[in-house]
């Protein structure tokens, strides 16, 4: 019986208001490939920022090598053999591509880099992942995937013991997550113990050892993979039927409100799309598709190569952002953080703005705050914000609470079309399934709904068509009844060459 | 039975020299100190008499800050305001000795002057605005570089000499009047703060100069013309600078190219002493008048202390620095919730 290489013994995190991750044992063997699995929001990413020494816990402690450590740092954790891809990014866009390699580990000749070694080097790395990038091009010149392989190949060098991977396929076709895989076999052979958070039960299966699930921030099992079936596995995940998160939403499609004719952007190519009144659209595919780019053209916040949009019969192609709002098309950011909320303001003051700008209560240009204050309640009821937290800063509550505000935002400015991009990232089970039933709310009401989600269950299950983008094309339209996941992965990879 | 309940504080209630900071910024502690320890240096400096003397002699700084502090709130800052009023002072007293031979009305040569140097505000207002919102150029940069051509134009159209020979009635009446009994400068100036603390929180330029530095992008996502009230921002700013600028060109009654020189520094460290995040998104009107009210006070307080005007620099300077340090504790202090 082998000694565990990493153990985490009662680990807890909590932020106000929320119990991120809830006394989680676990362990890592040598040689191990072990899968986190859970839903968005279950903990993973929390378990693995305090292995990784982005966060520290709460409570509880962690074993390397049976010694207590404390990662109060990226670097110490690096410095302890403890190396993680993140799925965020943290690559230099002004260096090249082999001097983020080796940042802070430059290779020397006395006091000189020696740029020959480190790209030489770095080439080595490359061949040996099989990945096409050159060691002397500028970061900024990467496309997302490469830069994804490049996150993931600065781990393969220097003294590794542990390596947390973090979804690193999201972005990767599949011939590349051959590559990876094979290397994950290699590492393994030589003793690295390896942590990997993925969604895709297909992609793990060829690789896991154990798998861990998580849920609502709690361990809820480990299994061996051998033996374990997917059924199983779902239902560790999530603790109920699907159809219990997912409401139903009746469809009685009204007028067409929404006609988009050959839209095409940079990276996306002409697609077009029409949607009726009382209708959820889903769109599913992997990160960097081009989905999310597709709608944002639509809105103005993206270039636009060719194509019209109009909303209710008018022509709003090519008008800066703030009409399309005006004229009824709302757009719900998946980045509250950069692009939602304004952090150092009470949800009351973010909510009264979009009352504000609806020009509902303004009277000569006088806002009549009494009307905003009513309006602005009725709101943080609507989306369930408790009252304690409605006069907090933004900044102090849960993810799950900053997305109800995010969402309640949404319900301040009136709109005939919602388009919701990423509407649960990093949420809870319970307000997500709050915010489900606003969706269902919006378009029982007759509103035309988007639905923008990497996480397919969800863009399958709220929809009653789902729009599949791969490569920076629609790859498939499918409706409802059928669209498995199954079927819809299928539509996840193509082997055309990305839209340019 | 909750409902019936008062809302129950469940946090321990946090001390309330913390609270003040966090709701109002490092100002009551500064005016504090700077109370006790001028009073204790000279005793003529607590007097009824020269605090009024302090009231009079605030209103340019007062001014000048309102308008920064649109800029700042905008989430930018403006470096150019001294260079704005001295362009005014200039623009407006060479304007007035030209009309001065043309015709005969006071009036009109007066309204001419002003509205000459309303207009040159009015540029300089539009190219930082510009500058800043459409082709991004970062405010600094902007501003400086603003700041530089205003006050090399100033210099090349006066020559480096003030111009005199300005109608007596200006600076009779927006120099050293009063109407109703209160000296013009005040009035005006107590004109202005009434209007921008009714703009601000309760109008829509007001909310949305707030939303644009809180989170532009947010702002943009929200229906908002974050460029225009960018714009706007920079514009207001500018012409407020152009008010204080013919209010102290009366006052000195001459155009001069170096009125101001100061103000830009100053009026910083009002806002930023003032609470007014650095960050934008944050500041209130009140209490930028208080922050203006104060650096004239400590300025005074050190005349009366014969402090010299060369030390007088060191310690506005470090007082600044001193604010936006406190500035810093308090951003985090309201991030992390206290």
């Amino acid at each position: 019986m082998t000694l565990p290489l990493l153990t985490t013994h009662n680990l807890t995190k909590t932020y106000p208001g929320v119990r991120a991750l809830d006394a989680v044992d676990f362990d890592l063997m040598a040689g191990e490939v072990h899968v986190l699995f859970g839903e968005n929001g279950a903990g993973k990413s929390t378990l693995i920022s305090m292995l990784a020494g982005a966060n520290t816990p709460s409570e509880g402690k962690i074993y390397l090598d049976h010694h207590e450590v404390a990662f109060d740092s990226v670097a110490r954790a690096k410095a302890h053999g403890v190396y993680t891809v993140f799925q965020e990014f943290s690559l230099i866009p002004t260096l090249t591509v082999a001097e983020n390699m080796f940042l802070g580990q430059e290779p020397r000749m006395g006091i000189l880099i020696d740029h020959a070694e480190m790209r030489r080097r770095a080439q080595e790395i490359f061949d040996e992942l099989g990945f096409p990038i050159s060691p002397t091009a500028q970061v900024s010149t990467l496309s997302r995937a490469q830069q994804q392989m490049l996150e993931i190949s600065k781990a393969f060098h220097g003294d590794l013991k542990v390596l947390i991977l973090d979804e690193p396929t999201a972005s990767l076709t599949e011939r590349e997550v051959d590559h990876l895989f094979h290397f994950i076999e290699r590492q393994k052979a030589k003793g690295v113990g390896i942590i990997y958070i993925s969604h895709r039960m297909q992609e793990f299966k060829r690789i896991a050892d154990r798998i861990t699930v998580l849920r609502d921030g709690a361990k809820i099992g480990t299994v061996e993979m051998a033996g374990t079936d997917e059924a199983a596995l779902v239902e560790m995940m999530t603790g109920r039927q699907i159809a219990d998160i997912y409401p139903t939403i009746a469809t009685e499609p009204g007028d067409v409100v929404l006609e988009v004719a050959d839209l095409a952007t940079p990276g996306v190519a002409r697609s077009s799309l029409s949607l009726r009144r009382g209708e959820v659209l889903g769109v599913a595919g992997l990160v960097g598709c081009g989905k999310s780019r597709f709608f944002r053209a639509m809105m103005g916040l993206g270039p636009r190569r060719s194509g019209t949009v109009h909303l209710n019969g008018h022509d709003i192609t090519g008008l800066p952002t703030r009409e399309i709002i005006r004229a009824g098309l709302y757009y719900l950011s998946p980045d509250r953080k950069h692009e939602g909320l304004d952090l150092a303001k009470t949800s009351n003051e973010n909510l009264a703005l979009n009352v504000v700008t609806s020009g509902a209560p303004v009277k000569r240009g006088w806002i009549d705050w009494r009307t905003v204050r009513d309006t602005v309640a009725e709101i943080a009821t609507r989306v369930e914000l408790p009252e304690d937290y409605r006069a907090r800063r933004v900044s102090q509550l849960s993810g799950g609470n900053q997305q109800k505000v995010l969402f309640g935002k949404a319900f301040g400015q009136k709109a005939d079309v919602y388009i919701f991009d990423e509407p649960t990232v990093g949420v809870d089970m319970g307000t997500r399934a709050a915010l489900y039933l606003k969706i269902k709310a919006l378009a029982e009401a007759g509103k035309a709904v988007v639905v923008i989600s990497s996480d397919l269950p969800e863009a399958i299950n709220l929809s009653h068509r789902i729009l599949v983008f791969a490569n920076g094309q629609v790859s498939a339209e499918l409706p409802r009844a059928e669209a498995s996941e199954d079927t819809v992965l299928r539509y996840f990879f193509t082997e055309s060459e990305p839209v340019q | 039975m909750s409902d019936a309940t008062a809302p129950a504080q469940v946090t321990p209630r946090a001390n309330p020299i913390k609270t003040l900071f966090i709701r109002v910024g490092v100002l009551p502690f500064f005016l504090g100190i700077a109370l006790v320890v001028f009073s204790f240096m000279s005793d003529k400096f607590l007097t009824g008499q020269n605090l009024m003397n302090v009231a009079r002699q605030s209103v340019y700084l007062v001014l000048v800050s309102l308008g920064q502090m649109l800029v700042l709130v905008s989430g930018g800052f403006d470096l150019s305001v001294g260079t704005a009023i001295a362009l005014t002072s200039v623009a407006s007293a060479l304007s007035m000795t030209w009309a001065a031979g043309v015709f005969d009305s006071v009036f009109l040569i007066i309204a001419i002057g002003i509205l000459a140097g309303g207009c040159v505000a009015l540029i300089v207002g539009l190219i930082n605005g510009v500058g800043v919102a459409y082709f991004e150029v970062s405010p600094f940069i902007m501003t400086l570089g603003v700041s530089s051509v205003g006050a090399g134009l100033a210099l090349f159209m006066t020559g480096g000499i003030p111009i005199s020979g300005l109608p007596i009635a200006f600076g009779d009446t927006f120099g050293f009047g009063k109407w109703f009994g209160v000296p013009v400068p005040v009035f005006i100036a107590v004109i202005c703060i009434v209007v921008m603390w009714l703009m601000m929180p309760r109008t829509t330029l007001g909310t949305r100069i707030y939303a644009v530095g809180g989170n532009i992008k947010a702002a943009h996502l929200s229906a908002i013309d974050t460029k225009k009230t960018l714009v706007l921002a920079y514009v207001l700013c500018s012409l407020i600078a152009a008010l204080t600028g013919v209010l102290l060109t009366a006052r000195v009654e001459s155009g001069e190219a170096n009125l101001g020189g100061t103000m830009a520094l100053e009026s910083i460290a009002a806002c930023v002493i003032a609470g007014v995040s650095l960050r934008g998104g944050i500041g209130r009107v009140q209490n930028v008048v208080l922050g203006a009210f104060f650096i004239v006070m400590v300025q005074n307080g050190m005349n009366i202390a014969r402090v010299s005007s060369y030390m007088q620099m060191v310690l506005l300077g470090s007082l600044l620095i001193l604010a936006v340090i406190f500035d810093q504790m308090r951003y985090r202090m309201i991030m992390r919730g206290a």
